[in-house]
Parts: C-alpha cells; sequence; structure tokens
C-alpha cells in the first residue's frame, strides 16, 4: 500500500483510540468500581480512583458464593466439552471428507440441517432428557449435549477437504487402516482446523448461559455465567461486589485469549473463508 | 482368475469403507440423533399441545399458536427481537467495516489496537450484561454522570420503555464488533494491492477506492457476516436476561423472544406455548435467511 501522509495517520489513529477507549473503558471501570466502597461507587460527581482499593470486596464474593466450585465446574466442562468434540468431530468431520460410503451425503445433509436450526428449538426436550435420566444439578447435565457438535464437524470437514490425497494413498499402500490414517496422518495434519475448533468450543462452553440457567439451579453445580446470575440476584445494587463477581468470572478466558491471540484471530477468520 | 479376484477385492474394500464410514461418524450421529434431531420433532409436536401442572400434556391442536396471536406481550418481544435485529446488524457491520478498514493501514500499534477490540468477544455475555447495568445505572452509572458534565440530563436507561431497546441495541453492536472486525478484516487483506495501485494513479481519492474497490470485493464478506449476525440476533438472550429483571417498568419493551420463550418453557412450565414461540422464531430465521440468500444477486460480487 502506498505511503500515507502524516495528517492521515494521525486522524486513524485518532479514531482508533477513541474507539478503544469505547471498547476497554467499560473493563476498566469494572475493574476500578470492585475496588471501590459503595459509597465511593455512588459518589457524585465520580471519584475515578478508590481512596483505598477494597480487595475485601473479593474476598467477600469468595466468602458468600461458591466461587471456587464456580471455577472448577466452569473448568472442567469446558476442557470435556472440548476434548470430547475434537475427538468425535474430527472422527466424523474424517469420515465426510474422506471415505466413500452409502448414504454419505444424506448424513452429511442431514448434520448442515441440525447446524441451521436456532437451538432454543431443542431445549424442551433437551431438558427433558436430562431430567429423566436423573442427571439435573449434576456436571453431566453441562457437558452432554454440547459434547455432539455438527458445527464442528462441518469445520472440520472442510479443512479435512483441503488436504492432500498423496499421503493417505501411501499409507493405504502400505496396509493401514482408516483409523491409522486418521490418527497418525490426519490429525497432526489437521492441527490449524482442531486449535481453531477447540478456541469456538472454549469460548462457547466458558460463557454458556442459557443451558446452565435452565439444567444446575443448585449453586454448587453451577458454571461461573449461572453463579453471576445468583450474584446479581444476591446483590442487587452493592455494584462494587457485583463487579468484583464480574471481573472474577470474565479474566481467565481473556488471559487466554491475550497468550493465545493469533490463534484466536486465525480460528474466527477462518470459519469465515470457510463458510 | 484375474477377472473373478478383481470384482471381490473391490467389493471387500467397499464395505470396509462402509464400515469404518459408519462406525467414524456413529458416536456424533447418535448424540445428534438424541439431543437434537428428535428433539426437534418433539418439539414441534409439543407446539400443539396444552400443558398442565405437574408435566402432563394433551393434544391441544393450534390452541396455543392462537394465544400467541392474542398475547399482546409475544407480539411485543417480536417486535422487539425484529427491531434489534435489523437496527443492531447493520449498525454493527457498518462500524465493523470502518474499524477493519482502519486496521488495514500500515501503522503502528495494529495488533493493540486489534486485542482491545476484540475483549468483548471473549468476555461471557452474563459479565457483559452486568457491566452495562452498572454503566447504564441512572443515578451513579458513569454514561450519565459524564453526559451531566455537558449538562444533559441523562435518560433512565434499563427502566424508560422508551430508551430501553436503543440501550440494548448499543450493547450488542459492542459486543459483536470485534468478531465481525476480524472476519471483515481477513476479507480486506484478500483485496489484491495492485488495484488500489492502478487507482490512485489514475488519480482516484480514498473514497472512489472504498465504494468502487473495497465495497464490492468485501461483499461477500460482508454478505456471511450479515447471515451469521443475523441469526444470532434473533437469539438474543443473555445480556439482557442480566440488565433486565422480570420486575423492570420497561419489561415489555426490552424483552426478546428468547426472553419470553425461557419465561414460559422454565418459570411457568407453559412448555406448549414455548415451543410455539420457538418454532414461529424457527420459521422468521429461516424466511429472512433465505431472502438473503436470493437478494445476494443484487450486490454481492463473487468474482
Amino acid at each position: 500500500m502506498d505511503r500515507i501522509n502524516r495528517p492521515r495517520k494521525y486522524l486513524i489513529h485518532l479514531l482508533l483510540i477513541l474507539g478503544a477507549v469505547i471498547m476497554v473503558g467499560p473493563f476498566l471501570w469494572m475493574i476500578l468500581t470492585s475496588l471501590k466502597t459503595v459509597g465511593e461507587a455512588a459518589q457524585v460527581p465520580p471519584k475515578i480512583f478508590p481512596s483505598i482499593l477494597q480487595w475485601s470486596n473479593y474476598v467477600e464474593v469468595f466468602e458468600s458464593f461458591p466461587f471456587a466450585g464456580f471455577y472448577w465446574n466452569t473448568f472442567i466442562t469446558t476442557v470435556a466439552k472440548t476434548v470430547g468434540q475434537l475427538f468425535l468431530c474430527s472422527l466424523a468431520a474424517y469420515a465426510f471428507a474422506r471415505i466413500k460410503f452409502p448414504g454419505r451425503n444424506f448424513f452429511f445433509v442431514l448434520y448442515l440441517s441440525v447446524l441451521m436450526i436456532p437451538p432454543q428449538a431443542f431445549l424442551i426436550p433437551q431438558y427433558q432428557i436430562i431430567a429423566n435420566l436423573g442427571l439435573l444439578n449434576t456436571l453431566t447435565a453441562l457437558v452432554l449435549p454440547g459434547l455432539f457438535s455438527a458445527f464442528g464437524t462441518f469445520l472440520l470437514r472442510q479443512f479435512f477437504m483441503t488436504l492432500p490425497d498423496e499421503l493417505e494413498e501411501a499409507a493405504k499402500i502400505d496396509g493401514c487402516n482408516h483409523f491409522q490414517i486418521y490418527w497418525k496422518i490426519m490429525l497432526p495434519l489437521a492441527k490449524p482446523g482442531l486449535v481453531a475448533l477447540a478456541i469456538f468450543t472454549i469460548i462457547w462452553s466458558w460463557n454458556d448461559f442459557l443451558w446452565p440457567l435452565i439444567v444446575n439451579s443448585s449453586p454448587d453445580k453451577m458454571p461461573l455465567s449461572a453463579g453471576l446470575a445468583s450474584l446479581q440476584g444476591q446483590y442487587s445494587t452493592n455494584y462494587p461486589i457485583l463487579m468484583a463477581g464480574t471481573f472474577l468470572a470474565s479474566w481467565p478466558l481473556i488471559l487466554i485469549f491475550m497468550f493465545f491471540q493469533k490463534s484466536f484471530v486465525e480460528g474466527i477468520a477462518m470459519s469465515g473463508k470457510k463458510g | 482368475m484375474e477377472s473373478r479376484k478383481k470384482p471381490h477385492k473391490a467389493k471387500e474394500k467397499l464395505n470396509n469403507d462402509t464400515f469404518w464410514g459408519y462406525l467414524f461418524i456413529a458416536p456424533t450421529l447418535l448424540g445428534l440423533l438424541i439431543f437434537y434431531i428428535f428433539p426437534l420433532f418433539q418439539t414441534f409436536f409439543y407446539s400443539f399441545t396444552n400443558w398442565g401442572d405437574f408435566g402432563n400434556y394433551s393434544w391441544s391442536g393450534l390452541e396455543n399458536y392462537k394465544a400467541m396471536l392474542d398475547n399482546p406481550k409475544i407480539w411485543q418481544s417480536f417486535r422487539n427481537t425484529l427491531i434489534y435485529a435489523f437496527v443492531m446488524v447493520p449498525l454493527s457491520i457498518a462500524v465493523s467495516i470502518l474499524v477493519a478498514v482502519l486496521l488495514n493501514q500500515k501503522i503502528k500499534g495494529l495488533t493493540v489496537y486489534r486485542t482491545l477490540y476484540f475483549l468483548p468477544v471473549v468476555t461471557m455475555p452474563a459479565a457483559i450484561g452486568m457491566i452495562w447495568k452498572w454503566l447504564y445505572n441512572s443515578d451513579y452509572g458513569i454514561i450519565n454522570q459524564v453526559l451531566a458534565w455537558f449538562s444533559v440530563n441523562g435518560p433512565d436507561w434499563l427502566t424508560d420503555p422508551n430508551w430501553v431497546l436503543i440501550s440494548i441495541i448499543v450493547v450488542g453492536t459492542w459486543s459483536v464488533i470485534g468478531t465481525n472486525m476480524i472476519i471483515l478484516l481477513s476479507g480486506l487483506q484478500g483485496i489484491p494491492k495492485s488495484l488500489y495501485e492502478a487507482a490512485s494513479m489514475d488519480g482516484a481519492g480514498v473514497t472512489y477506492s472504498f465504494f468502487r474497490i473495497t465495497l464490492p470485493l468485501l461483499s461477500p464478506t460482508v454478505f456471511f457476516v450479515a447471515v451469521i449476525s443475523f441469526i444470532s440476533a434473533f437469539q438474543v438472550f443473555d445480556f439482557i436476561f442480566m440488565m433486565v429483571s422480570p420486575t423492570n417498568p420497561a419489561i415489555d419493551n426490552a424483552q426478546s423472544v428468547i426472553y419470553l420463550f425461557y419465561h414460559y418453557a422454565f418459570v411457568i412450565g407453559d412448555k406448549g406455548l414455548a415451543a410455539a414461540i420457538s418454532f414461529v422464531l424457527f420459521a422468521i430465521i429461516l424466511v429472512l435467511t433465505i431472502i438473503q440468500f436470493r437478494l445476494q444477486k443484487r450486490w454481492v460480487h463473487y468474482d
């Protein structure tokens, strides 16, 4: 691209900084509020910085709510869903992309149709299945329906389609079966696709709200998202406490994003191209 | 000998492939059948049933659909959701294109900007709702405090029926800009630089290049973003649930279809009516998506 002249460069920075303030300001205000007393938070005109950092707000969140448990529940269900989806979706994706079997197109269209239906249309029966199995208020309830993903299968299938045939041919001549080809050749090659799916699943699982709200009403089996809703129920207007809880619920994913930024951005961009 | 062996081998390989193919898709297929495909038909069936107090239900024909038509709250929730989608999607796409174009320049600090703009995408919608509820607070919220510096008396953002939907649209837009920007940016990077060079040699200005080169060549990406954004906009729930409680005086002007669906299905227990609501929403999303695909010929350039 041609060189940009100086005033134009300043204008671009000005606009981008203005935008950045709007995007990040709410987070900064959350953190500042979480360290104030209730009195400071409600001061008019506003007091930007707390005079003494009120770490006790964080202590109170942990003492009055099983926040450590919320973390564990969120973490373990996110790991289970991500690992499960990566394995199950990549198996199905390999079959759809690389194996010729009767009914393949029919089943692929069936998967695609699941992809196009808004998830609320499944919710009532899903809830009933979980209730009938006696799984309400368990971590299994949080994981179960989310293990099976038409989206994940589709994303990985598109990725497998782009890989060259030659390696596979060689392996077939060497007498490898499909599982060996899938495990030893395809999976290592599909790493960018798997990373993209892992990122989508982690974001979606960590932030999932409606499903946990429905199936797990007992606080010791709640993830962070639903825990945040019950925190609001108790401290309806105590904003320093609410902001401390909000920060506690959202920092881990933000931190993971900071570390794996490149993969996040590439994963999202890839879904755009493949779609 | 040779001719007898060949088809036999081919058949064996075919069976082999069939075996592996079905084995590989079996786990997801079973899961999708049990948790998604069968439930879809069940929801459709439930939409024609009437639910009693103890989870018993009986066939009631089109009663639920009639009840929907007679229920002004349900009408209103569809109206709210349609307004939300039709304002939020174009607005967020316009802002995202602007941000993506700015980030596609050769300037310093691109990664920093990109990171900052992306933050809301990795923040849980429940947390976003909580943060904005505080920003919008009519007495102590920072927004009204800043407005007060300019002697503007800010409204009750979340409890005034005239403002609540606008407030929700702002939050919705704010939270999707990051995702859209990344997808659009990757679309922008696919546009050959030589086109811009040729245009500037012909003396074309920035605006001309934007409308004659950038927008047409970006249109397939914009189309993809629009389709995805509309589908998710129609399912908006999480942050509205956090910002607007059922006792909020502006609830009727704020609740989305899914908010009401949740209320009927899991708070009141009228699963028949809830099922009907979810199917009408499904139908609306389907029709709008088909319309978008039909209209794409008019403005999307695929070459």
